[in-house]
């Protein structure tokens, strides 16, 4: 199902950052059809009854069940909700995939990886890259659960760097067959798979190939030992050696050296239902520590009464909020741009990548700042529950083990970051952004004298919009500072695309937390969003001293002197609030209402 | 066979129950509301009568627009049509006169309805229906089998069971058991996706008579604090409940 689209013209990837984007034009998940909550519903309803109810299970490295609750999954029909109609899917909009991929998410990280890499990267590359026949042949059964597909990338010497894989595909003598030769690694879904997505280079190409290959003892597919891990414990990973493994030509997957394409793009999408998969999660997590500390009582007090707890809850919810607000905005964004091309008439293979390809930043930014989010949500939640949270009796200490792959997987959080930045540059160049007439601006802006004047800020949001804009001009000013010196060997400057980056990021998260509250606000009044404005606020408050930390970083790694002082004055001035937020007072506010609701309530 | 489930929506069993006008109303404000439980056992039986059995299975809610989640879950679960009788549900003898209706127009062979609602538990909307209808009636049925015309049901009694048989057309006021808790359906996503086609009809209510009128609701008291008495202190736990608590 594909929400409403408007005929306005959709922001491209990347561009909130120098067109102002309207609350009206974001998507909330208040925003959610019926239809949508109702498909939540079901899942959170499924979750509870296979997954949650199973936990001890999925910690006993119980691999026999993954694979069952995968097979009901299918059942249900969650495994082919991004899945074309056509392809035994049911074709239904970007929202409710990342509706299906969040809820489905949070009882195990076991489950969670499961379900993530067979519906994203174990079926997209078909459903994206195949021909007609392949599409056919694979995808009705992977969107059903009959068949578990696996992504065979990562080899022991080619992690991030994975276009240096050593893993070959020799085409035999009669032209009809690849000889695929090889050995890869931490392949989720492997003990139960049907089919790989693996990659390989042909001869000396530059680049690797994608090849569609069925799991076949007999073929000369042997598999490595399950791998014992921190977390994830039930969900199979596991080493996949190819030994002369024979694939027919009709198997490869798009064109020969478009392999390293296929594997990025698949992570795109990954990447952002990764954040989606982690938002669940954290909002269990909240709400369980609520409830123990709703229960705990020291001092004859229960210690959800005491600010070092409330402090705490209201930070956990705070950025599980921006996450959400997030999250839901670039999905839509997404949708929104599919449906666009579509209507152009492009096919629905060519419009999906595109659609997304189009946000990849925001799907890189989102990766990055939710699984941390959750990591450090988590932390707290043991933090909440004391010892108890140190115990495997309680489902803090797992979600703490789960949480932490979510950093590492898809992309580690470093090369996001990286990405983000460096894609922004990019489409800069090709101007698809203009980023260099705002730098310029902000340049200009920086050598003039700053208005003295005293804005009103009564409005709701007048100031913190503002501060958003400046926000912008500090990114502008450190990254067009950055690309002017360095040029294209910024790359080498990792630790400065770094701070560029956590710039970036708490831009997004803070803007989209004051967007979608201020068109709920629009809706519901401001009475009905008190503690929604709260978390926005506090976001926004935390937002700026990273912002400010980062750009410090930033502009003394790069500039001396007095182009140095002068930026160091901007960066003071675009982070300088003429009412310093009661941050302790807005943390009282959220505590209050989670307290009173028993549960993570926004 | 023709099947008619009567589903009322009502308040997640976790939902903190408040009052508004002068404690005259239930305040809805962020409550969830579900399928009636004891109605979602009877609608799961109805399933299972549809797939085994080729009955059709139509189902029937009185309430405002904002029940229709409630009733889409119902279609997206199975049931092949649904029909919403636009009124708010003031008492047991109105939503029985307006169920009736619906009975009365739909030559139903069998009415599923729950043996009461979670959130009034009034419990006398399966009575008064069979009544208005003229049909046979069983309550707290805990299981149901149709052959023909015959049907076989099991119903609760203080202390044990009692099997019963009768003859459609019948009603029975359905709970637990007549399915079990494992067997309640989670609605697939090609059951929601078909949700969407299915008819939801709504009708005006037919005038009827209000025998009730709600004057106030009144919370239980809150707990006071506990006071912990030795064991070895027999005396002075006499003397608290005599002197202080003054049930003794």
């Amino acid at each position: 199902m594909s929400t409403e689209t408007t005929t306005k013209e959709i922001l491209r990837g990347g561009q909130f950052l120098v067109k102002e984007t309207n609350c009206e034009d974001v998507f909330t998940p208040e925003d959610f059809s019926e239809e949508q909550k109702m498909m939540r519903d079901s899942v959170i309803e499924f979750n509870d009854r296979e997954i949650v109810a199973n936990r001890d299970r999925f910690e006993a490295k119980d691999y026999a069940l993954t694979e069952e609750v995968m097979t009901k999954a299918g059942e249900m029909g969650f495994l082919g909700v991004a899945v074309p109609e056509a392809y035994g899917g049911l074709g239904m909009g970007f929202i409710s995939t990342m509706i299906v991929c969040e809820y489905i998410s949070s009882g195990s990280g076991s489950f969670s990886t499961a379900f993530g890499a067979h519906t994203g990267i174990g079926t997209m590359p078909i459903t994206l890259y195949g021909t007609e026949a392949q599409k056919q042949k694979y995808v009705p059964k992977l969107a059903t659960g009959e068949w578990f597909g696996a992504y065979c990338l990562t080899e022991p010497g080619a992690g991030s760097d994975a276009n240096s894989g050593k893993t070959t595909a020799t085409l035999s003598e009669d032209g009809k067959s690849y000889k695929i030769n090889g050995q890869k690694m931490w392949i989720s879904n492997a003990g139960f798979c049907k089919v790989f997505i693996v990659f390989a280079r042909i001869e000396k190409d530059k680049n690797i190939t994608g090849f569609i290959v069925e799991n076949d003892p007999s073929n000369g597919i042997t598999l490595g030992e399950e791998e014992h891990k921190l977390g994830i414990r039930a969900s199979s990973t596991r080493q996949v050696f190819f030994n002369d493994t024979v694939v027919p030509v009709e198997n490869m997957l798009s064109e020969r050296g478009n392999g390293f394409k296929i594997a990025m793009n698949a992570l795109n999408i990954g990447r952002i239902k990764l954040a989606a998969a982690c938002l669940d999660s954290q909002r269990r997590i909240t709400t369980n520590s609520l409830r123990y500390a709703t229960e705990r009582k020291q001092f004859k007090t229960a210690i959800v009464d005491f600010g070092a707890i409330k402090s705490k809850l209201a930070e956990m919810a705070t950025s599980l909020y921006a996450g959400e607000s997030a999250s839901y905005r670039a999905a839509k964004n997404i949708e929104d741009r599919i449906a666009m091309r579509m209507a152009a008439g492009n096919s629905h293979q060519e419009a999906e990548l595109k659609g997304v390809e189009e946000y990849a930043i925001e799907c890189s930014i989102l990766k990055v700042a939710v699984s941390e989010d959750v990591q450090n949500c988590s932390d707290e939640g043991i933090q909440i529950f004391g010892g108890m949270g140190f115990s495997e009796e309680t489902p803090m200490e797992a979600a703490w083990r789960d949480a932490r792959i979510a950093r590492i997987y898809e992309g580690t959080n470093e090369i996001n970051r990286m990405l983000s930045v460096g894609l922004l540059i990019k489409k800069a160049m090709k101007g698809h952004v203009d980023l260099l007439g705002p730098a310029t601006a902000v340049g200009n802006e920086l050598m003039d004298i700053p208005s003295f004047d005293t804005p009103d800020y009564s409005e709701l949001f007048a100031e913190e919009k503002e501060m958003i804009a400046k926000l912008k001009k500090v990114f502008l000013m450190v990254a067009g500072s950055a690309v002017q010196k360095y040029g294209p060997a910024l790359d080498e400057h990792q630790m400065l695309l770094l701070a560029a980056s956590n710039i970036l990021i708490e831009i997004y998260m803070a803007e989209s937390a004051i967007l979608r509250t201020e068109k709920n606000v629009k809706r519901f009044g401001e009475a009905a969003q008190k503690e929604q404005i709260s978390m926005s606020k506090l976001y926004l408050y935390n937002a700026v001293d990273i912002i400010i930390k980062n750009g410090k970083e930033a502009i003394v790694s790069m500039a001396e002197g007095d182009e140095q002082r002068m930026m160091l004055m901007g960066l003071k001035r675009f982070t300088k609030y003429a009412n310093q937020p009661n941050v302790v007072e807005l943390r009282n506010t959220i505590a209050e209402k989670l307290k009173a609701e028993n549960k993570y309530c926004f | 066979m023709k099947i008619l489930v009567c589903l009322s929506n009502v308040p997640d069993t976790t939902s903190k129950i408040n009052f508004t006008d002068g404690d005259t109303k239930f305040d809805t404000n962020g409550v969830q509301f579900v399928i009636n439980p004891n109605d979602e056992f009877g609608l799961t039986r109805a399933m299972w009568f549809k797939e085994k059995q080729g009955a059709t299975v139509h189902v029937a809610t009185v309430g405002e627009a904002s029940t229709e989640p409630t009733i889409r879950k119902a279609l997206a679960i199975g049931a092949d049509e649904a029909i919403r009788v636009n009124a708010v549900p003031t008492d047991g003898y109105f939503v029985a006169e307006q169920l009736a209706e619906i009975v009365k127009n739909g030559e139903y062979d069998l009415v599923i309805a729950g043996r009461e609602s979670i959130d009034y538990n009034g419990g006398m909307v399966p009575g008064i229906l069979a009544s208005l209808s003229g049909m046979n009636f069983v309550n707290t049925c805990i299981s149901l089998e149709i052959e023909g015309n015959n049907a076989t049901a099991v119903r609760e009694i203080d202390g044990g069971k009692e099997k019963i048989s009768t003859t459609l057309p019948l009603v029975i006021g359905g709970q637990k058991g007549l399915v079990a808790e494992s067997d309640l359906r989670i609605p697939n996503m090609r059951g929601i996706m078909m949700a969407r086609q299915k008819k939801l009809n709504v009708v005006e209510p037919i005038s009827a008579s209000k025998a009730t009128d709600d004057v106030k609701f009144e919370k239980p008291a809150s707990k006071g604090q506990v006071k912990l008495v030795d064991a070895d202190n027999i005396d002075e736990l006499i003397n608290l409940l005599h002197n202080e608590a003054k049930v003794i």
